[in-house]
């Protein structure tokens, strides 16, 4: 791919001219610069203009620690739910044939093409004092929207599809004569599930449970229609961001936007070693003899 | 959006030897049932109790239109913008090497990763007369924060990506020996690019803007901090749906959400027409 000055000659007739080449580079790259890195250093710029303790200051504040904590948990409630609903998914879609398979795997990706608005709209339609169990559970004294439960349900949705997607392409991919070995020779569902399979997926696993999570912690607009902004309890760390703004209070805001920031961060940095992994995993297989068919 | 073709195995013949199929088809279909159908569909129940009546005059009033105009005509600026510099930056993440491109293409999926909200004031601090861009560009007279030129750029921002990420594998796949045999046939760089290679990126080019536009419809997160959110000037559709359901007006939000479902569910009919048609183009899984 690269053209160095030697071989330039004999490439000249599929690639392009160095000042096309330069030309091309420089507007990508300026573009890169003005829509990815100058928002994403503009985070921190702002989180410590005035400082470091005023920084430190801004993410002990107490509303600030119970919005943490409030994505935290939820995102420790949604993320396995959806792991397990993503494993069983793509153990289905993957290992067996049956009707309805494509209708199946184009409606797990349905919460992708719904705004998040309109994903917080619905639970309001059938939890809110309007809704159809709207009343029952107020009876029962359980209150769902502009509460945590909401708050949840609307998270779930909004990363719904995230680590089936990831682990049916990698399960299609990988087949399962493997798994089909495994059986043959008396292991049972769990062992073969448990020794065979997850340590073949457990890289594609990793990435979609972190995906998920970024956007469970990260979830605005859904977890905004749902949650009612109560501060100190149904706030979270997005949530606390926007309030914190319209406050002008722009340290405070920007403070806790450099966490999620570094989540981003560290989401991204996950991704590349997930991706380094899954093309050499991708070489491993294409360098197996070719199968026989049955 | 996975960056790798897959390789995918023949197995034609595939017999239910593995356990489990009932258990975790039948979880599946449960919990997309729970979390995805059965609430969508309170969507369309309550649609079908609103009178023909108040479902138009709540989805042509003044305001909302206004919001059409700036959400639909944002969204397709911004994915345009997004399939010619993502088509650009595609091309130079696969074909030239230059420092730091391994780091660059780990950014890309940036948008993806930083929550919508944190994009949002960042972009909005940025661009606001007194930022780090803002201050310029208001010096030669352009106000890009609080209006619709603000709309535009967060909706290239969270857009980014899915251009870049779905015309990069179909790049990497194509055949040098194409454009060999075009330079050997005597055609000129840009007669190779416009006629061999573009042709076979084409499909993939579609798909990417399809995903970037279906996505910008419904942002709200990002766009809110910088919009202004004036009525008739820079108020998008999803927040007109926030403001009705802030004033308890359920058959209005519900009216123009499902003309915003009913808009997604067509683009993504047609994102997997256009999907169906790269794999017939390519004869590849993607």
């Amino acid at each position: 791919m690269s053209s160095t000055s030697h071989n330039h000659r004999f490439k000249s007739g599929t690639t392009e001219s160095a000042t096309v080449r330069y030309l091309l580079i420089g507007i990508g790259l300026t573009f890169l610069f003005l829509f990815l890195i100058l928002p994403l250093a503009a985070v921190f710029a702002e989180a410590l203009n005035k400082g470091w303790s005023a920084y430190v200051e801004a993410l002990s504040d107490s509303d600030a620690i119970s919005a943490i904590r409030l994505t935290l948990f939820i995102a420790a409630i949604t993320v396995p739910l959806n792991l397990i609903f993503g494993i069983a998914a793509a153990w289905c879609i993957s290992k067996y044939e049956f009707t309805g398979k494509s209708l199946l795997t184009t409606l797990i990706d349905l919460p992708f093409s719904v705004s998040p608005v309109v994903a917080g709209l619905i639970y309001v339609l059938i939890f809110g004092a309007q809704g159809w169990f709207g009343p029952l559970f107020e009876s029962l004294g359980i209150k769902i929207i502009f509460a945590v439960p909401g708050i949840i349900l609307a998270t779930i949705f909004v990363t719904f599809p995230f680590i089936a997607r990831e682990l049916i392409p990698l399960m299609q991919a990988q087949g399962s004569d493997e798994e089909q070995a495994a059986i043959v020779l008396g292991a049972n569902g769990w062992q073969t599930f448990r020794y065979i399979t997850l340590p073949n997926i457990k890289w594609g696993l990793v990435y979609g449970v972190i995906l998920c999570n970024a956007r469970a912690m990260g979830e605005f607009g859904a977890v905004s229609v749902v949650s009612g902004h109560i501060r100190g309890e149904t706030n979270t760390m997005p949530l606390q961001v926007e309030i914190l703004y319209n406050e002008y209070q722009s340290v405070a805001a920007f403070a806790v936007a450099s966490l999620l920031a570094l989540l981003a961060l560290f989401t991204l940095i996950i991704k590349s070693v997930f991706e380094w992994k899954h093309s050499r995993e991708m070489k491993r297989l294409a360098e197996l003899p070719p199968e026989r068919p049955y | 959006m996975n960056k790798s073709v897959l390789k995918q195995n023949s197995h034609s013949n595939k017999l239910r030897v593995l356990p489990g199929f009932k258990l975790t088809l039948g979880f599946t279909v449960l919990y997309l049932s729970l979390i995805v159908l059965i609430p969508l569909s309170a969507l369309i129940f309550k649609t079908l109790s609103i009178s023909w009546d108040q479902f138009i005059s709540a989805v042509t009033s003044e305001r909302v239109i206004a919001s059409y105009k700036l959400t639909f005509g944002a969204s397709l600026i911004a994915a345009i913008v997004n399939a010619v510099f993502g088509l650009l930056i595609a091309w130079i993440l696969v074909r030239y090497d230059f420092w730091g491109k391994r780091i660059i293409d780990a950014l890309i999926d940036l948008p993806f990763a930083l929550p919508t909200a944190v994009a949002g004031i960042s972009l909005t601090a940025l661009l606001a007369s007194n930022g780090w861009v803002g201050q310029f560009t208001e010096r030669i007279g352009i106000q890009l924060a609080f209006n619709a030129n603000g709309v535009v750029i967060a909706l290239i921002f969270i857009g980014l990506p899915f251009v870049v990420r779905t015309v990069q594998p179909v790049l990497e796949d194509t055949e040098k020996e194409l454009e060999e045999a075009a330079t050997c046939l005597g055609a000129t760089r840009w007669q190779t690019f416009s006629r061999v290679i573009f042709p076979s990126i084409a499909p993939a080019l579609l798909t990417g803007f399809a995903m970037a536009f279906a996505r910008a419809i419904g942002e709200y997160g990002s766009v809110i901090f910088i919009a202004g959110n004036m009525p008739l000037v820079s108020e998008i559709t999803p927040l007109i749906i926030i403001g009705k359901l802030e004033q308890f007006d359920y058959t209005g939000a519900t009216s123009v959400a499902v003309v915003l479902l009913g808009f997604s569910f067509i683009l993504l009919l047609s994102i997997n027409a256009l999907q169906a048609w790269q794999r017939k183009m390519t004869g590849a899984i993607v």
